[in-house]
């Protein structure tokens, strides 16, 4: 009986240490870079960091996939080593994260660019094939609509399959499977797709200027009565919806058409095909660019960091014929990649009047 | 007839009436017997038709994971190129590269060059200088090394890319079909068993990624749940059965301890975040904390077991323990806990296989993260084995299908012996009163 009781007080009491080291944990250092961030930048962070991990002496970075926006305010959170060191990002910091960051003592803010990505908006090959315009987009998907020509009046959506939006598109039924309002992908595709399409209408145009919350809540507010569904930021998943679903249209990522070429087929937007060459001249109009932000505090205590950073900026990772491009990442143009790669050697640090 | 015989001829009527009824319904009762032994019947068959669905699906995915396929190729070990007393430094990549193009010398074009380079996997360089380094006097000659293949080669020979669908709706465009052909004819095509499935870390290159890290880290993160839940629950239950006095107070632990059986997993990840990492300052992604996080999920489960197994030890053992002397300790732990024991074991290991198989509560501590080094202990950052399944499964690449599946298969085998181990020792030990 003594030797349980003794056994159990003194297994409570290691529980107890440990626990009580671990606080003493927040004060170690970490030997290892911490990044967080974006789900779209996930496949080329990971390449990058198993390729560092392999060819140099540190440590493989340790990367988590938490969304844009998570990525963002964990990264915001303080300097420190039980703070992530970068933070991917699938859309440019918002200057109310940078001031809170600021705030929270993460002052100094390195922003790289990495590359483009296109959003495609694809459907089985089983499926007819679509040409649609931006206007389309944000005629078939935005909550609230105009009604006739007259400027400043709204229905509800009415549309229900894509030829009433346009006489020229199929006459199927409307069902879009896209990303939740978690994900930036979401975000650029609100932005690029709905805003550009309603920039088309003259009077939505003007509206920008003269009330921007309006504008934004018109073009932004995708419509909730089913036939956009949010499938979740699994895009594997929405490629196999497709296939089970030759009418529906999904919305991801070039790298998962890429992948899948055998099974689905990309959309024409604007008369331009989604194709690898598009996206990086520009002529494709859905497409955004990928971030990645650095502390330059972490980077002297952090072993390994201007080393992570500098195969990350090197040509042979984000250059034409890099290894990123294999996976998808379609690369910045090489007068860009040259001023980042100088911002990354000098760790220009960002400032609020950037954004 | 007389009184007395009208009666009996009349009471007989009423049997034969009787009787008659009875019978009539009796073959009703007799179909609704049968009726009911067929619902149950075809339950269970459509439950098991399920789940060989699933184990057929799962398995048809998956087995082809466990092969690889392999590329011989002819490498000439320039001396020029290698540094004797640098032997690391070397350009590997490039030494692969040449005898591909020494294979296919007609390859010119940037573009084609590139795709001639991608058909062996960028692992490729690295077995080339394990081999550099062990076989040092093979600098300057020609040495035939079988290296992996990339991952499209791989999912073609594996016939998951299709050959006779036209050249746009391919992954492997004509030429490089052309090129796996030559290689094939020659023999320098194999498919060996996938020993790096079992032996390497997570990975971006399909043909390079293995489940060992995950692996480690689930044995961590067990460990821990394992000895921090065990002597909890099991004194939990003691306490409570034994020595807790019938009060209010034993009432509220009790249903709050019901109560936290039936809590969603992620609340308890939430709280690890507030309480282990921001709070005590914890390493994010350790399994030390995954194992804490577990424990507080699992708790429940073996106080419940360890309690049914306490209450069903008859109190005859009790009563003879303290009427020879025993005290109620003594009694509580030389008797009723080694017969209480088995159960307890079975609620136990039915808790770890729950445990093993929870990704929630660990996603909001960080272990659903990309990690390649294998951890060594428990503050390294790791991941644990449904957590790389879930991974892999959010992959572009082709190949990851077959290895999630695989992956899948080897969860799927350790659950099993988990729960076929807790029936056997039910089994084995178990005593009816």
């Amino acid at each position: 009986m003594k030797k349980i009781v003794n056994s159990v007080f003194v297994l409570t009491l290691g529980a107890v240490i440990g626990l009580g080291t671990g606080i003493g944990f927040a004060g170690s250092s970490r030997d290892y870079i911490s990044i967080v961030g974006s789900s779209t930048v996930y496949p080329f962070a990971t390449v990058v960091a198993e390729k560092f991990g392999k060819t140099t002496s540190f440590k493989t970075p340790k990367i988590e996939s938490t969304g844009s926006g998570g990525g963002h305010k964990l990264f915001g959170s303080g300097v420190g080593v039980q703070y992530p060191d970068i933070t991917n990002s699938s859309r440019r910091i918002k200057k109310s994260e940078l001031e809170k960051a600021m705030e929270n003592g993460v002052t100094q803010i390195v922003e790289v660019k990495i590359g483009y990505d296109g959003i495609v908006i694809a459907n089985s090959k089983q499926g007819p094939s679509f040409q649609l315009t931006r206007k389309d987009l944000f005629l078939a998907l935005a909550k609230e609509v105009p009604a006739g020509d007259e400027p400043g009046k709204l229905q509800p959506n009415p549309y229900k399959t894509w030829k009433e939006v346009n006489l020229s598109l199929p006459d199927v039924k409307i069902e879009v499977l896209g990303p939740p309002p978690t994900s930036g992908t979401r975000d650029a595709f609100v932005e690029l797709a709905m805003e550009g399409g309603g920039d088309e209408i003259p009077w939505i145009k003007a509206l920008a200027k003269t009330d921007k919350k309006a504008y934004q809540a018109l073009c932004q507010t995708i419509r909730e009565d089913g036939a956009y569904i949010e499938a979740g930021e699994n895009d594997n998943l929405i490629v196999q919806k497709l296939s089970a679903n030759p009418a529906a249209l999904g919305i991801f990522g070039f790298s998962y058409l890429d992948q899948n070429t055998d099974k689905i087929q990309g959309s024409l937007v604007d008369g331009v095909s989604p194709t690898f060459e598009a996206i990086a001249d520009g002529a494709y109009p859905v497409s955004r660019p990928l971030y990645f932000y650095v502390k330059k505090a972490h980077v002297q205590t952090i072993p390994g960091m201007m080393e992570f950073l500098a195969e990350f900026t090197s040509e042979k990772a984000w250059g034409e014929e890099g290894y990123l491009t294999d996976k998808g990442l379609i690369p910045m143009p090489e007068a860009e990649r040259k001023v980042f790669k100088e911002n990354v050697v000098n760790l220009k640090p960002l400032s609020l009047g950037d954004l | 007839m007389n009184r007395s015989e009208n009666m009996a001829s009349a009471a007989q009527g009423r049997q034969i009436r009787t009787m008659d009824i009875v019978n009539r319904g009796l073959a009703g009762r007799y179909r609704a017997e049968r009726r009911f032994k067929r619902f149950g019947l075809s339950a269970i068959i459509l439950s098991l038709v399920f789940l060989a669905v699933l184990f057929i699906s799962i398995f048809a995915n998956g087995y082809t994971a466990f092969q690889q396929t392999f590329v011989q190729l002819d490498v000439f070990l320039d001396p020029l190129k290698i540094d004797k007393e640098d032997l690391g430094a070397a350009n590997y990549q490039g030494l692969v590269q040449g005898s591909l193009a020494k294979t296919f010398p007609d390859v010119k074009n940037r573009a084609d060059k590139r795709k001639l380079y991608g058909m062996v996997s960028s692992g490729a360089s690295f077995d080339l200088r394990r081999f550099v380094q062990k076989n040092r006097h093979e600098i300057g000659n020609t040495i035939r090394i079988w290296v992996p293949a990339d991952d499209d080669v791989d999912m073609l020979v594996k016939g998951h890319i299709l050959r006779d669908v036209p050249e746009v709706e391919r992954r492997m465009d004509d030429t490089q079909i052309a090129w796996v052909d030559h290689f094939q004819h020659q023999s320098r095509i194999k498919k060996e068993f996938n020993m790096t499935f079992f032996t390497g870390g997570d990975s971006r290159e399909p043909e390079l990624a293995g489940i060992w890290g995950a692996v480690w880290g689930s044995f961590y993160t067990l460990l821990v749940t394992l000895c921090l839940s065990f002597p909890i629950g099991v004194a939990t239950a003691i306490y409570l059965e034994e020595f807790a006095p019938t009060n209010r107070w034993t009432d509220v632990v009790e249903v709050n301890i019901n109560n936290l059986a039936a809590v969603p997993s992620i609340v308890f990840g939430l709280l690890g975040l507030a309480v282990f990492l921001n709070f005590f300052g914890l390493p994010r992604s350790a399994p030390l904390v995954g194992g804490l996080v577990l424990t507080l999920m699992t708790l429940p489960t073996i106080i419940i077991a360890g309690r049914a197994s306490l209450k069903s030890v008859p109190p005859s053992i009790r009563e003879a323990a303290l009427g020879i002397g025993a005290s109620r300790t003594q009694m509580v732990v030389h008797h009723v806990l080694p017969l209480a024991m088995p159960g307890m074991l079975t609620g136990t290991i039915i808790g770890m296989a729950q445990a093993l198989g929870e990704t929630a509560p660990l996603l909001m501590i960080g272990m659903v993260a990309f990690i390649v080094d294998i951890p060594g202990g428990f503050t390294d950052p790791a991941t644990v084995l449904p957590v790389q399944i879930f991974l892999w499964a959010d992959s572009p690449e082709r190949a990851f299908l077959e290895k999630t599946s695989a992956a899948i298969m080897v969860l799927l085998l350790f659950l099993v012996i988990m729960n076929g181990l807790a029936v056997v020792l039910r089994k084995k030990f178990e005593r009816r009163w």
